[in-house]
């Protein structure tokens, strides 16, 4: 019975007939459902891989979104109003879980039974990332022109394209090792950009 | 693969006529008010009964009658000042301890009520002390309110009870539940809050079909926001938000009336000011800042403790004075076309919001900042209610427009060495909803403290505190063994609903975070019984709407699963479904709730085995199915 390819079916709420499990509306009374358990990649209608195209998974968000955000059912009952809120917030958590590199590393590392780095419990335990982390982190603190700092950024975002492409590989190849080193990388590659940004903001505001 | 089910946009279908009611969206501003109607997504500013000013300003006088609102409050400034109200916004969901910071700069006396300060040490909204009359911020503005209602029923000829009302997009959790309370003071309905700068772009993008990345520069009374907005196909969508709670058009006003005092100081006049003569004084400094809207130079007579002295206040001198104030607003938006990796190049086109925006060295600051013309084609004092009147007549009529706004601030909890540990960010689209697992630090430990903060900070004591909660009757484990699970859900209007489960044993608690610096279930419901609003013929109303809109909804899916699946459908049994329908639509007809839920009731008992004979169809056709893959 597991493997079967049929969708499974649950009762809708509304007319009480029955309803795939992972449908957004009955397709027989058109009431909006509860979310399933449903993988973010299928959400958007994708195959699971790292690799994927932002701007088409948007359009696709922008037109679930049309259909599910609660501005559509104001004058519904409540518990559709409810329902709606819960869609709505299941659709925007996959949807930033996906558009975000890292978070959709974890994600991806999560489904495959990997706790990756740097959540609870777990330390970076890579001498050469701290050394370059801590490298980085003191020429941002010397640094006091909006030049240097320019420069600062723009070799972070070089170096962050380059590891996510990495660690596209790394994870669809299911090189899992790797990838969970590289995703740490990633995460503090991307931090710095955030740290050097904010210092230039607060360089202009001085 | 038939995962995702979508119908096309509209297809959902609309309420009944009946059930369309008439909302009205209301700019609710420091300084000045404005409430507007949209029809057939033409929406327009109700004015006053001779057709005049579509701005009431957001100024209350308690004289010994009723409140009076608006234009006419105003007047008393020069007579009776220490009853006159003005920018109450400042203090919607605010403690003594916020107000500090601008202390000196309101011209009211604040205070907090006493008993607040021991037990638990909660801080609670400051309270106005008006010519010996104590009142909240928020019936303040739930008097601003009801003249705004007041002024949409007279000019429409007919009653209105819902709303969307807009508030700054920074505004904080207590802000926004402040002003909800307000508007059930006034015996409003919110439809939806809606943040100024969103219904700001709304009401350009429906007009103008803008595609593209636009900015709303919004500077208020008092407020100061910055929102960057994607339009596309209908889609209105916030990238990110920013600003200042505390800084606007009433920060120039006090920066010329320091001024004013300061020339009279070196002329020898030193005043002593007390809060009526502050009053009167930055009616005159907001006459100067208007006054140099369009000319050089402004001549204006001070007259204060009896002396009398001439000054002349130019151009120059003003945006001198105000220079440091405008840079902070650069300085935010900066922030915020980095937090969202745009470029001022890539910004299509700059709204500007707000009666501030008119100084024209704002103006050229956003100018030179997005170096392009800033967008003015709209009045913007009267922008933000069009853009909330087309929202509610979305809300309550449909449209193909869509509005995906996001949190302003980071919510997060208190951890260990009073550490913020966020859970939502800033700029995340909403609705949301996030978990989050914490666990104890001390064998046995039987209770939480959870402690709700809102902010960017790291350290709680710089953020903003929402609520605390215990959560309490976490069962005897080792240090770290217990999983608490915190769960934030923040809803469209950008509310927040904090709740906490222990995990191994179910353990759980749940808060709408409101108790901070808000206004308790008591008080909110004495201030009801002396608004004289009917507050239980209200909820009464309002149960029964909803029992006729589920009922409804009950009959259409019912004939909805009939007509999928007649072959299924004994004939007795759609005789019993068919006359339970007509019992309950009989009973919607009339005005008892438990007539229609009984109805209803026997309505869903009667289509039982018809659902049940749907249900097992479905399990036998999959079933079948697999068989014959299983063949294959």
């Amino acid at each position: 019975m597991s493997n079967t390819e049929h969708p499974a079916h649950k009762a809708c709420w509304s007319c009480k007939g029955p309803v795939e499990v992972s449908a957004l509306f009955c397709d027989t009374c058109n009431a909006i459902q509860a979310p399933g358990q449903l993988d973010h990649f299928k959400r958007f209608g994708l195959e699971r891989s790292f690799v994927v195209d932002i701007d088409a998974m948007e359009a696709t968000y922008l037109k679930q979104q049309q259909l599910l955000h609660p501005d559509r059912f104001a004058s519904k009952s409540g518990r559709e109003q409810a329902l709606s809120s819960q869609q709505a917030a299941s659709l925007n958590e996959a949807f930033e879980t996906l558009k975000n590199p890292v978070a959709r590393a974890h994600y991806m590392l999560r489904l495959a039974g990997i706790e990756p780095e740097g959540g609870e419990g777990h330390t970076v335990n890579d001498p050469e990332l701290l050394m370059e982390a801590m490298e980085m982190r003191e020429a941002l603190h010397d640094a006091e022109d909006k030049g240097t700092i320019d420069a600062m950024i723009k070799d972070t975002r070089k170096q962050a394209r380059a590891c996510e492409k990495d660690l596209g590989d790394a994870i669809d190849g299911n090189a899992f090792d790797t990838a969970k080193k590289l995703t740490t990388r990633l995460r503090y590659l991307m931090k710095m950009t955030e740290e050097a940004r904010a210092k230039k903001s607060r360089l202009a505001a001085a | 693969m038939a995962l995702l089910k979508i119908h096309e946009p509209g297809e959902t279908p609309l309420p009944h006529e009946d059930e369309r009611q008439i909302a009205v969206g209301i700019d609710l501003g420091t300084t000045n008010s404005v409430v507007a109607i949209s029809r057939d997504e033409k929406p327009e500013v109700l004015r006053d009964k001779s057709g005049g000013n579509a701005i009431v300003p957001s100024v209350v006088y308690y004289g010994d009658g009723t409140p009076v609102v608006g234009e006419e409050a105003r007047e008393h400034i020069n007579t009776d000042a220490n009853r006159v109200v003005s920018s109450v916004k400042r203090l919607m969901g605010r403690g003594l301890e916020d107000v500090k910071s601008v202390a000196g700069t309101l011209p009211y006396d604040v205070e907090v009520p006493e008993g607040t300060e021991d037990g638990a040490g909660e801080p609670m909204m400051v309270r106005l002390n008006v010519g010996g009359r104590v009142l909240t911020p928020v019936e303040v503005s739930a008097d601003i309110l009801r003249a705004l209602r007041a002024r949409a029923e007279e000019s429409l000829d007919k009653t209105v009870e819902k709303a969307v009302i807009t508030v700054p997009a920074y505004f904080d959790d207590a802000a926004r539940t402040a002003t909800k309370d307000a508007a059930k003071l006034a015996g409003i309905e919110v439809l939806r809050l809606v943040n100024e700068p969103t219904a700001a772009a709304l009401a350009y993008g429906l007009d103008n079909g803008a595609e593209g990345l636009y900015a709303v520069y919004d500077l208020g009374g008092g407020t100061f926001d910055i929102s960057l907005l994607k339009m596309q196909k209908g889609v209105f969508q916030v990238k990110a938000t920013g600003g200042d709670a505390a800084l606007g058009g009433d920060d120039f006003d006090h920066a010329i009336a320091e001024h004013l005092l300061a020339e009279r100081k070196d002329g020898g006049a030193a005043d002593a000011i007390d809060a009526s003569d502050a009053k009167r004084l930055l009616k005159t400094a907001r006459k100067v800042k208007e006054g140099l809207t369009d000319q050089d130079a402004v001549e204006v007579v001070v007259d204060l403790n009896g002396s009398k002295t001439t000054h002349t206040v130019t151009r120059a001198a003003f945006e001198a004075m105000i220079a440091k104030l405008l840079s902070r607003t650069t300085a935010i938006t900066e922030q915020v076309l980095d937090d969202a990796d745009i470029l001022p190049e890539d910004v299509k086109g700059v709204v500007l919001v707000g009666g501030s925006t008119r100084v024209p060295a704002v103006r050229k600051a956003v100018a030179d900042l997005f170096e392009q013309e800033p967008l003015s084609d709209i009045d913007p004092d009267e922008v933000v209610a069009l853009g909330a009147a087309l929202q509610a007549e979305a809300l309550t009529g449909g449209s193909d427009n869509l509005l995906l706004d996001v949190t302003p601030l980071s919510l997060g909890l208190e951890t260990m060495g009073g550490i913020v540990e966020k859970v939502i960010d800033r700029n995340t689209p909403i609705p949301v909803a996030k978990a989050q697992e914490f666990t104890t630090y001390q064998d046995g430990q039987s209770a939480m403290m959870i402690h709700v903060v809102q902010g960017e900070r790291e350290m709680v004591d710089q953020c903003r505190s929402l609520a605390r909660f215990v959560l309490t009757g976490i069962p005897s484990m080792a240090a770290g063994a217990a999983r608490i699970r915190v769960q934030f859900n923040v809803d469209a209007d950008g509310l927040l609903t904090v709740s906490a489960r222990e995990e191994t044993t179910g353990t759980e608690q749940e808060v709408a975070v409101k108790p901070t610096y808000g206004i308790n279930e008591v008080d909110m419901a004495n201030m009801l019984r002396d608004s004289m609003v009917h507050a239980r013929e209200d909820m009464e109303l309002r149960v029964l709407t909803e029992a006729r809109v589920e009922a409804r909804r009950n009959i259409l899916a019912v004939r909805a699963a009939m007509e999928a699946d007649r072959a299924l459908l004994a004939p007795e049994d759609e005789e019993t479904i068919n006359n339970a329908i007509a019992t309950l639509e009989t009973a919607m007809a009339g005005d008892d709730r438990d007539a229609i839920n009984e109805a209803a009731e026997a309505l869903e008992n009667a289509s039982r085995p018809f659902a049940e004979a749907r249900m097992d169809s479905r399990i036998r056709q999959a079933l079948a199915g697999q068989n014959v893959d299983e063949v294959n």
